[in-house]
């Protein structure tokens, strides 16, 4: 079933579109930010798609975004205005950072298609974040109530939690089992379970996440010699070749800090309030990204305890050229891993990957990772 | 023979004299036992006002570097190299890497060491203006605070009421836990009298100087941009003083009387420009340049937004001085009503913090609005490398006004990394603009 995952993430567009021919009263809603709530989506009976850029050199963004705009912001707008996701019925976002948010603005202004913008708060450490982002979603949810033709109750909103707590829990299950020696799982294949995770219904991948936990997993080997076991940090990154290109080394990525990746799924939901108090509270909670990490910056302390959790040797952080959050962050992150041991090794990435010159400088990390101390 | 007359502004030397004296105030703040603030300059400059203290605001510091850099570019260099080796990316905010690079030198630009702040206040009005102040304090090991600022929409966008309460509660309530969070670190007793009065002056040169603005569509303009800059860093600087006030009454007198007699910015003014963007304060001899042909740049989104307090008039879909508290019958008596004034007037009045995050259809019909009423021939779009916030909604711009019949040329740059600027190009391009417009250069 594993390789499910490959074939979600290869053929998400054909996945939608026969999904849509299966379940012909049911509508379809695009994001982009992992911050959108999810529940409420599932809840109305809508299904979320991620949309991700699709890594082909393109030049139809650039007379609708400056060149100065991270590639991957500028990537997702040129699958929508190639029309890759005409099949959806509606896109929506959070309020995130402003290179994404331009491609959302534009991808509005020149498709017409239903949208939803949810002005999500930039941080979660004020206690008024919480009934301000509760306040929101309950206006994102009638609009959807709105669209849909039907009210959305408290129970639906549980369901909705249940679904995606339910991803989320059998992910964390398979990340858990990457801390072990031999990890039974890849980086490549953990970064696209969790991708396709975000491109398909969650009821039928929690059945295929199932069973990958059930049968294949136990005894299961990933490489039978794993090699040094690296983390990944930084910017969205879905790049297939590049991760492929590291675990075909003497290494093995075990964890990550990624929208791609733990951040979409690390905690769940805490049920001891009304429904949406609850999901405000989790994705409040949720692991931050730069642009939701003020007045404080808490996660350079969650990012070192993954690295020592997961018993890394050393850290890829790979970061989208011109992505300011991660380059404001970058500083911070690189100090704080090296002060707790981690080696660091700091990749600037466009939509296509230069794997040759890339893995170059990776095997010069992993050499260094693996020599002895001389002095 | 010149077209209009042209006389130099009465006002010029008291604004350059206030300027002065912020920076010279900030840099003996420390000796006289002063505390310092310190945080980007449309943060909320009035909340930290309830103490005595001196505002050192990032961006027109950062202004007076790069524009400073052009005759003694070493100190400016060795800024933009400091936070360069500290591994902070070229291509990140320019503002933010003059501002490191300043602290991590212990330089100030105006002479002496850098003034450490007791504590930073910053508003999130952009993804960089948040981290920006959170590096400052960890470097500086000083406190550190911000407001999450989400403004509302354009109004195209028909926000509900019940999203706009919501923003503005929020806002509101942490203006308020910050003024407890001050009390707690400095261990001073903040004052609200003047807070209030702090306050009301700041929407009151905000008001004034979008006064100011409305008069320079008059033809020939009263104001050149380039002298629209040296005016309203007055109210970037230090708004929330009575001072400032002051300068922007008499500036709006001046200002009225050269329109009624109709004395002109430029004498040889034959064509209207609209600018979009920060300028490039290393080299405002592009004005100059313009001037060559006759083009006279009128103001700009930022120059009009950035210290301009603008209402939206529904009946007439444009935007018009916005009323300050007394001007609207409003008494500020406590600190919970002025925070939620304070909070509606930076979530509604200020456009260019509006623009910073929301561009699409109210960003290109706000750039549309301003260069019919203010007579803009065409329009110049500074599609800027430094800041990721003013770039918002730019190419959607540049094809709208096209669109709509307005000649629009971009150029690219940046606001204050010169390196990342290139004059004879800049130049070349806007000799191009002028062309199509079917002008040449003046005759001297």
């Amino acid at each position: 079933m594993i390789e499910k995952f490959k074939w979600i993430y290869d053929n998400r567009h054909e996945y939608v579109r026969k999904w849509k021919e299966k379940h012909p009263d049911r509508k379809t809603m695009g994001y982009i930010c992992t911050s959108m709530p999810e529940e409420i989506i599932y809840a109305a009976n809508v299904l979320p798609v991620r949309i991700l850029g699709g890594h082909e050199s393109q030049n139809i963004s650039q007379q609708h975004m400056t060149g100065m705009f991270c590639p991957f912001s500028r990537d997702v707008l040129a699958q929508g205005l190639l029309g890759k996701y005409d099949y959806l019925d509606a896109i929506g976002t959070t309020h995130t950072c402003q290179h994404i948010f331009q491609a959302y603005e534009s991808w509005v202004l020149h498709k017409n298609i239903k949208n939803f913008y949810i002005p999500t708060p930039n941080t979660s450490q004020t206690p008024h974040a919480l009934p301000y982002m509760r306040g929101q979603l309950k206006l994102f949810m009638e609009k959807v109530e709105k669209w849909i033709g039907r009210t959305i109750s408290e129970n639906d909103l549980w369901r909705g939690i249940e679904l995606v707590d339910t991803t989320r829990r059998l992910m964390k299950h398979i990340y858990e089992t990457r801390k072990s020696e031999i990890p039974p799982i890849s980086g490549l294949d953990s970064m696209l379970m969790v991708v396709a995770s975000q491109m398909s219904d969650k009821e039928e991948f929690n059945k295929i996440l199932e069973e990958v936990i059930n049968n294949e997993l136990s005894g299961h080997k990933a490489k039978e010699k794993p090699g040094i076991r690296l983390m990944l940090v930084g910017s969205e990154h879905d790049d297939v070749k590049f991760i492929e290109m590291v675990e075909n080394l003497d290494a093995i990525i075990v964890i990550d800090d990624h929208c791609t990746g733990s951040r979409y799924f690390w905690n769940t939901t805490e049920q001891d309030t009304d429904a949406l108090t609850a999901i405000a509270k989790r994705y409040l909670k949720k692991p931050p990204c730069p642009t939701r990490d003020f007045p404080a910056r808490n996660r350079t302390a969650h990012i070192v305890n993954l690295a020592r959790e997961w018993n890394v040797a050393g850290v890829i952080e790979v970061q989208q050229k011109f992505c300011d959050p991660h380059e404001l962050d970058k500083v911070a992150v690189s100090k704080a891993l090296e002060k707790a041991g981690f080696p660091i090794l700091n990749l600037e990435a466009d939509v296509i990957m230069p794997v040759g010159p890339f893995r170059i400088r990776v095997e010069a990390f992993l050499e260094m990772l693996g020599s002895e101390e001389l002095f | 023979m010149a077209k209009y007359k042209a006389e130099p502004l009465k006002c010029w030397k008291k604004a350059k004299e206030l300027r002065n004296e912020v920076y010279d105030q900030i840099a003996k703040a420390r000796d006289k036992g002063k505390m310092i603030v310190a945080g980007g300059t449309e943060s909320a400059i009035s909340l930290p006002a309830g103490f005595d203290m001196e505002f050192f605001g990032g961006e027109p510091y950062v202004a007076g570097c790069a524009f400073m850099g052009k005759n003694d570019s070493g100190k400016y260099m060795k800024y933009f190299e400091a936070a360069e080796a500290a591994k902070f990316p070229r291509d990140l905010c320019a503002c933010m890497r003059l501002s490191i690079g300043s602290l991590l030198c212990n330089s100030y630009a105006f002479g002496g060491v850098y003034p450490k702040p007791a504590f930073n206040l910053q508003t999130h009005i952009c993804d960089s203006q948040g981290k920006w102040y959170q590096i400052m304090s960890e470097m500086e090991d000083v406190p550190y605070n911000a407001l999450d600022f989400i403004p509302y929409e354009w109004e195209v966008e028909n926000e509900s009421e019940e999203s706009k309460n919501l923003k503005h509660k929020y806002l509101k309530d942490q203006m308020l836990d910050i003024i407890d969070w001050m009390e707690d670190i400095t261990g001073k007793k903040y004052n609200d009298e003047k807070f209030i009065n702090a306050l009301n002056w700041e929407c009151e040169s905000s008001s004034l100087w979008a006064q100011c603005c409305i008069l320079n569509r008059n033809i020939p303009a009263v104001m050149d941009e380039k002298m629209m800059h040296s005016l309203y860093v007055i109210a970037a600087l230090m708004r929330h003083k009575e001072a400032s006030v002051k300068f922007y009454k008499e500036l709006l007198y001046e200002l009225k009387d050269r329109a009624e007699r109709g004395i002109a910015a430029l004498a040889d003014e034959r064509l209207r420009l609209l600018f979009d963007g920060m300028p490039p304060w290393h080299s405002l001899e592009i004005y100059r340049y313009m001037e060559e042909f006759g083009g006279v740049s009128i103001g700009s989104s930022f120059s009009f937004g950035v210290s301009g307090g603008w209402a939206y008039d529904s009946k007439q879909d444009t935007r018009i001085p916005a009323k300050p508290p007394i001007e609207a019958g409003v008494e500020l008596k406590t600190r919970e009503n002025a925070c939620s004034w304070y909070a509606k007037w930076l979530l509604e009045t200020n456009t260019v913090l509006r623009s910073l995050r929301f561009s699409g259809r109210g960003k290109n019909r706000h750039i549309l609005d301003l260069a019919r009423k203010w007579r803009a021939d065409g329009v110049l779009i500074h599609l800027n490398r430094g800041c990721e916030g003013t770039a918002m909604g730019q190419m959607e711009i540049r094809s709208f006004l096209a669109e709509n019949d307005i000649p629009v040329i971009t150029f690219e740059g940046n606001h204050a990394d010169v390196r990342d600027f290139d004059l004879p190009r800049t130049q070349a391009t806007i000799s191009t603009f002028m062309e199509t417009l079917g002008l040449s250069k003046l005759k001297k």
